[in-house]
């Protein structure tokens, strides 16, 4: 069954608040093979004008997609997740992550398209710092491809 | 922020330095822990065979963060990055012996845009296929 695109602009609850740690974004920064000193030094970070060490483009993505849970999982959308992959990704900075922040998503579901047969669900996700700040907006693209026999 | 490009020295079809980036399953269990992304495609071949998959493939997220690499190395201040975003064309297909795979991407100028920000569009390819479509980052320059 396609998705109901009366869900369209359905927002859920701000995810509980995730502190970035300095050691957190190594990790990351480390696992993407990224040696950039503006994610490992915070004295580097701070020449750059930071106030600490900032994190690579892409961390936020580790909040934003644990936060689409929420609708991903969510039994009235009815999305079947083992036919899901992630066709796009995008994110629009207001500053970047950084350590010591304290960051909620908020999901919001942007748009539902019914495309031979697929559903093509965009989920947006907009991170807020503690302080009210916006910090970041994700958006990802879901394809949730038809089932056999459909 | 502070960009080590200066936008009056920026030419549209200007080159980024590429960037090569290699893939093992090494990597992908590194970046399944880092990331929290444990999906079974990224590192057990018969669960990936299972679905359809010709072999593990690599994090798209992962692909997506070395695509950036380029844009960010050339900048300095990788908080000089206002938009960034890409599509998902092709996995890349890592095999599991010592070379694994290699992501390729080169960057060019597209677009010089107002307040001394420039459109960046990268191209990723990995044995020969294009991994990653409409991939294009605006930044900031000096």
């Amino acid at each position: 069954m396609p998705l109901d695109p009366s869900f369209i602009g359905r927002s859920y609850p701000p995810t509980a608040a995730y502190e970035v740690g300095r050691e957190k974004i190594r990790e990351f920064a480390e696992a993407v093979g990224d040696a950039n000193p503006a994610y490992l030094d915070a004295d580097a970070a701070k020449a750059l004008g930071h106030p600490d060490v900032i994190a690579p483009p892409t961390f936020p993505f580790l909040l934003t997609y644990r936060a689409a849970a929420q609708v991903v999982n969510d039994p009235e959308l009815g999305l079947d997740f083992s036919r899901v992959v992630h066709g796009d990704q995008r994110f629009s900075y207001t500053r970047p992550v950084r350590a010591g922040d304290r960051l909620s998503v908020t999901c919001t579901i942007d748009s539902i398209k019914s495309l031979a047969g697929n559903d093509i669900l965009t989920v947006r996700g907009d991170v807020h710092e503690e302080s009210g700040e916006h910090v970041v907006t994700a958006h990802m693209m879901l394809v949730a491809r038809a089932a056999e026999g459909e | 922020m502070t960009a080590q490009v200066n936008y009056d020295e920026v030419e549209i079809g200007a080159q980024l330095p590429a960037g090569s980036f290699p893939v093992t399953r090494a990597t992908l269990v590194q970046y399944a822990g880092a990331s929290g992304d444990f999906n079974p495609i990224h590192w057990n071949e018969a669960f990936a065979r299972s679905v359809g998959l010709p072999d593990v493939i690599g994090h798209g997220m992962f692909t997506m963060a070395e695509a950036i690499r380029v844009v960010t190395d050339w900048l300095g201040d990788p908080g000089a990055v206002l938009e960034y975003g890409v599509r998902f064309t092709k996995p890349v297909v890592v095999p599991n012996d010592e070379a694994g795979a290699v992501i390729e991407v080169t960057g060019k100028v597209a677009a010089k845009l107002e307040d001394r920000r420039v459109r960046v569009d990268l191209v990723a390819t990995s044995a020969g296929e294009k991994v990653l479509g409409m991939s294009r980052a605006v930044v900031q320059l000096a």
